[in-house]
């Protein structure tokens, strides 16, 4: 029971939804912040007791937009993790945070609740491309919140979202170059997917807009790593660009499939408990969420101990997101499946003819860049 | 009724195109005989099956029994023969045609003769049949009288200054028909103390009755207990039931000599029942049979297999039911890698393969899938065996054989003017021998002998396509030729696709062989890996087209909130894949081979 843990944090409420997002965010008029922080540390501490104490490496906030919580609420949940569990001296507290100007005010305070790394929801440096993407900050905000965040904390990452519609190769370029001469370490770049049940959905499926596609999207992504590269950020992650040592490490606990716990409305998590892998997640509606855990000291609505197929399955579709690719090894030790169980070796063996696969020097399984550009294709076909 | 004398009797058909009238004719004849209640009456009183109705096409062959009070004091017993309305059951028509003596010749009187009308107007002359024309629909404003009646003495070389002018729509002068028929067609002939001899002109199964046997008595007599003999098929059957239609059952004691009517004899099949065959007195035979028996022998065959592969089964005994009634269809299991277990079925023609897939999926409610047409080839091997082949997917290699004979057919084909050319020139494409072209008015007749393999391959929808629908086509099939054809196999992935296999003419193979990996390009849908798309003649590619991979398909977010929708996504993508045929690295949808199937018929 010793697994390295990394805590997430769900902080549910947006200021307005934005058309592209298909996460667990609401709008509500009037948010009882002090309340939900108090059921989030009710909960926190519920599931503290039961995962027992362990090393914790990275704490998240997210949302939502959690840069709307009370700033000594982050405080108190910071301190209280700190007290439950062994964090380790370097460990990573990261915050999403929207460039507004009401926002950016507080970023301060959150450097004194102790979060040490900032990721910024800039999404476009571009002002038409902000409007559409239904974002409430301008580009001069957007700069204005990476001068500030940069000056107050060591690590920095935002996010853009390209592939937008009509979007050209060069323009694209322009603005990722504006973007990366703003000296942030970290950046997910994100292409603009249309998810279903959002506002985006509607409108593309009524034919408002259309997006780059195959070989125009493929150009995008490969123009993408090679103006990042000029700047010493390479991509670590299929989304995710980074200067070495700069990487989010919250989020590689994902990609690596090692154990994390969330907590808050709608929170998923990957826990092992008495020798088995659980997942689950919490209630998605936050009155509901906060209700159950008055109630019951949590919102787990579901749990299931992952058979050693979906843990090989996980374990190998998130770690071929990543550059560094999957550790036959820790897919043994996770999944109890090596390689040749987890995957068709004669479909193994077409992958890296083909050049999609490769062995890294470390010896690990992981994607090139072509393989990479078609992940979602080779999953299926790769895996038992 | 049953010692009607000789001359009392008429026997005929009609002939027509379809849509000039025959079905309508027909009702008014029964109608002014009082065969039927007004109450009973319906559209078309004689197709009896949906198909029959919606598309103006007789398949079984029926008759009504009439009893007409003629002008001269007389009432006369008319038979009215209702035949199969199409080339494909040419051999059938033959049949219903020697049950009778004469034939009506319906023809529209605004659109003239039609192809099919004169294929069946020269067997009907063949079966020594007097001919009465007949112009209907004479009340329209585009009618013309005169300009058709000239094309039936240009075109059939009958004479047309007598013909019975009628609207059967309205029963504009459907007594001017019956008078004609009295005086204008011969009465049987038959001598009722010879021993039995009556042509099973066609049978069908009944769910209550068994099989019900259509026949007409040449000589003797046929009586209810009787125990008749089939004289080709070799078998005996007590009589059961004996009966005329008029249209609805009737039962009597026995048939004379020029009568028709039904029998039954607790027969299971029809199979048992060839059209064509002599029913004679088990107990005192006759010595001969009637002439012109021939077994049907099937000269289209595909490959059908149910798209889901659970309905094999209910495919099966779909095809068994069918069979209970249609017995010139065959069927025997297949399997194909691409498409599953399935059936090679074999059919009299294109029609008649069309009219079994459509009562399958409509009375059986089967989704199929077709494979190519194909015709039957003769093939001499080295060795001196001959074979039939059926499934170009059974051609043996092609060194082994010497020498591939194929089906010929000769068509004629009347089409406007305007469109003559374009209608020669894919007769030309198609390999055609032009045989004929004579211009009646504005209307061209072009008689062609062509491959039957030419005309299998979307010729028909060709010659509609460019012809804007005017055009109208029948043929007979006419012997065998040798020919320089090859097998074309399909190969997706370096493997072959069994079921998209199919014969060509070397001066066609380059282009049918583009077209169909043209096709599979646009229907296989961009996959992980390139697929190499190719013809070939044995070992020899003559077409290539590569499917490139997919450029691009990446989720861009994934994180901690995201696994388990991936995962279930995964399961669901990795139950997908059971649907897909695997040809080595790529998997290939079924629907990409169903629907470059669907193209191609």
């Amino acid at each position: 029971m010793t697994e390295t843990l990394a805590l997430y944090i769900h902080w549910p409420f947006c200021a307005s939804k934005c058309p592209y997002c298909d996460f667990n965010s609401h709008v509500r008029e009037r948010v009882d912040g002090a309340s939900y922080v108090a059921a989030l540390r009710a909960e926190l501490a519920h599931e503290a007791t039961r995962a027992g104490r362990r090393p914790l490496a990275s704490i998240f906030f997210g949302g939502g937009t959690p840069s709307l919580m009370p700033p000594e609420g982050v405080a108190l949940l910071i301190e209280d993790a700190r007290r439950l569990f062994d964090a380790t001296a370097d460990i990573e507290i990261t915050l999403e945070a929207n460039p507004t100007s009401v926002e950016i005010g507080r970023l301060r305070a959150f450097h004194a609740a102790g979060v040490n790394r900032i990721s910024l929801g800039v999404q476009s440096l571009n002002a038409e491309a902000l409007a559409f993407l239904g974002r409430r900050h301008d580009v001069g905000e957007a700069i204005a919140a990476l001068e500030a965040a940069r000056t107050i904390f060591p690590r920095v990452s935002f996010d853009l979202i390209y592939a937008r519609p009509g979007q050209s190769l060069d323009s694209w370029r322009a603005e990722l170059r504006q973007a990366l001469a703003l000296a942030a370490d970290h950046l997910s770049l994100y292409q603009l997917t249309i998810e279903p049940g959002t506002q985006f959905a509607t409108l593309f499926g009524r034919g408002a807009f259309t997006l780059p596609e195959g070989d125009a999207a493929a150009a995008l992504y490969l123009a993408t790593a090679e103006e990042a590269a000029r700047f010493g950020l390479a991509p670590y992650e299929v989304s995710n660009y980074a200067k070495p040592g700069a990487e989010s490490r919250h989020n590689l606990a994902y990609w690596r499939h090692g154990d994390y716990l969330g907590i808050g409305a709608g929170a998923h998590q990957r826990l092992t408990l008495g020798g088995r892998i659980t997942a689950s997640r919490r209630h998605r509606a936050p009155e509901e969420w906060r209700a159950r855990v008055e109630r019951d000291g949590h919102a787990r609505t579901e749990e299931e101990a992952l058979s050693a197929i979906d843990l090989a399955r996980e374990v190998m579709l998130m770690g071929l997101r990543l550059t560094e690719g999957v550790d036959p090894a820790y897919l043994a030790t996770r999944s109890g499946l090596t390689l040749a169980e987890a995957t068709d070796p004669a479909m193994l063996v077409a992958c890296m003819d083909e050049g999609y696969l490769h062995w890294t020097e470390t010896g690990h399984l992981a994607t090139t860049v072509e393989g990479l550009l078609r992940l979602d294709a080779m999953l299926p076909v790769l895996l038992r | 009724m049953t010692d009607t004398s000789l001359a009392r009797i008429r026997n005929f058909a009609i002939i027509a195109h379809i849509d000039h009238g025959k079905s309508t004719l027909a009702d008014r004849l029964i109608q002014f005989c009082g065969g039927l209640a007004d109450r009973e009456m319906k559209e078309q009183v004689l197709d009896s099956m949906d198909i029959e109705r919606e598309r103006g096409i007789t398949i079984k062959a029926q008759t009504v029994r009439l009893e007409y009070p003629a002008k001269d004091g007389v009432t006369y017993v008319l038979n009215l023969m209702d035949t199969p309305g199409h080339v494909d059951f040419a051999y059938e028509v033959s049949r219903s045609l020697a049950a009778c003596e004469g034939s009506l010749l319906v023809v529209d009187a605004s659109q003239g003769v039609e192809a099919q009308t004169l294929a069946n107007v020269y067997q009907a002359l063949d079966a020594g049949h007097e001919i009465v024309p007949i112009l209907n629909k004479v009340d329209l404003p585009a009618a013309e009288p005169e300009r058709v009646k000239q094309q039936i003495e240009d075109v059939i070389g009958l004479p047309a200054d007598d013909a019975v002018m009628i609207s059967a729509k309205t029963g504009l002068n459907i007594e001017g028909v019956l008078e004609a028929i009295v005086t204008r067609l011969p009465a049987p002939t038959g001598d009722e103390t010879k021993p039995l001899q009556a042509l099973l002109v066609d049978s069908w199964y009944d769910p209550y009755l068994g099989v019900v046997i259509l026949v007409r008595v040449k000589q003797g007599r046929l009586r209810r207990n009787m125990r008749i003999r089939l004289m080709a098929k070799g078998t005996a059957h007590p009589v059961n039931d004996i009966g005329v239609f008029t249209p609805k059952m009737q039962p009597v004691d026995d048939l004379g000599p020029g009568e028709m009517g039904y029998i039954t004899a607790a027969m299971k099949t029809v199979a048992d029942c060839n059209v064509g065959d002599t029913i004679t007195d088990d107990r005192a035979p006759a010595t001969e049979q009637l002439p012109g028996f021939r077994p049907s022998i099937p000269v289209v065959w595909c490959g059908l297999f149910p798209t889901d592969a659970d309905e094999f089964e209910k495919l099966r005994e779909s095809l068994g039911k069918l069979r209970l009634n249609d017995s010139s269809f065959h069927f025997d299991p297949e399997s194909s890698a691409a498409l599953g277990f399935g059936f090679r079925c074999g059919f009299l023609g294109l029609l008649h393969l069309e009219i079994v897939q459509e009562r399958l999926s409509r009375e059986f409610d089967l989704d199929l899938i077709a494979t190519a047409p194909s015709v039957v080839y003769k093939l001499t091997k080295n060795n001196g065996d001959e074979i039939e082949l059926h499934n170009p997917a059974d051609m043996p290699d092609p060194s082994l054989v010497k020498s591939i004979q194929e089906p010929w057919i000769k068509a004629t084909i009347f089409v406007p003017d305007e469109y003559l050319g374009s209608i020669l020139a894919l007769c030309s494409e198609r390999r055609g021998v032009q045989v004929d072209l004579t211009y009646v008015g504005n209307r061209a007749m072009a008689v062609y002998r062509l491959p039957l393999n030419e005309v299998v391959f979307d010729f028909y929808d060709r010659l509609k396509s460019i012809s804007r629908g005017y055009a109208s086509f029948d043929y007979a099939v006419d012997g065998y030729e040798e020919g320089d054809l090859v097998k074309i196999s399909i190969l997706v992935n370096n493997e072959p696709v069994d079921a998209l296999s199919f014969m060509a003419h070397r001066s066609a193979a380059d282009r049918r062989a583009r077209s169909i990996c043209e096709k599979l390009k646009d229907l296989i849908p961009r996959q992980l890996f390139k697929i190499p798309i190719q013809a070939a003649i044995g070992g020899k590619v003559i077409a290539r087209e590569t499917i490139g991979a997919m450029s691009k398909d990446v989720t861009a977010k994934c994180y901690g909130g995201d696994i388990s929708r991936k995962r279930k996504l995964l399961d669901k993508q990795k139950e997908g894949k059971k649907r897909m045929r695997q040809f080595g690295k790529v998997e290939i949808p079924q629907s990409a081979f169903i629907a470059a199937l669907k193209m191609d018929a």
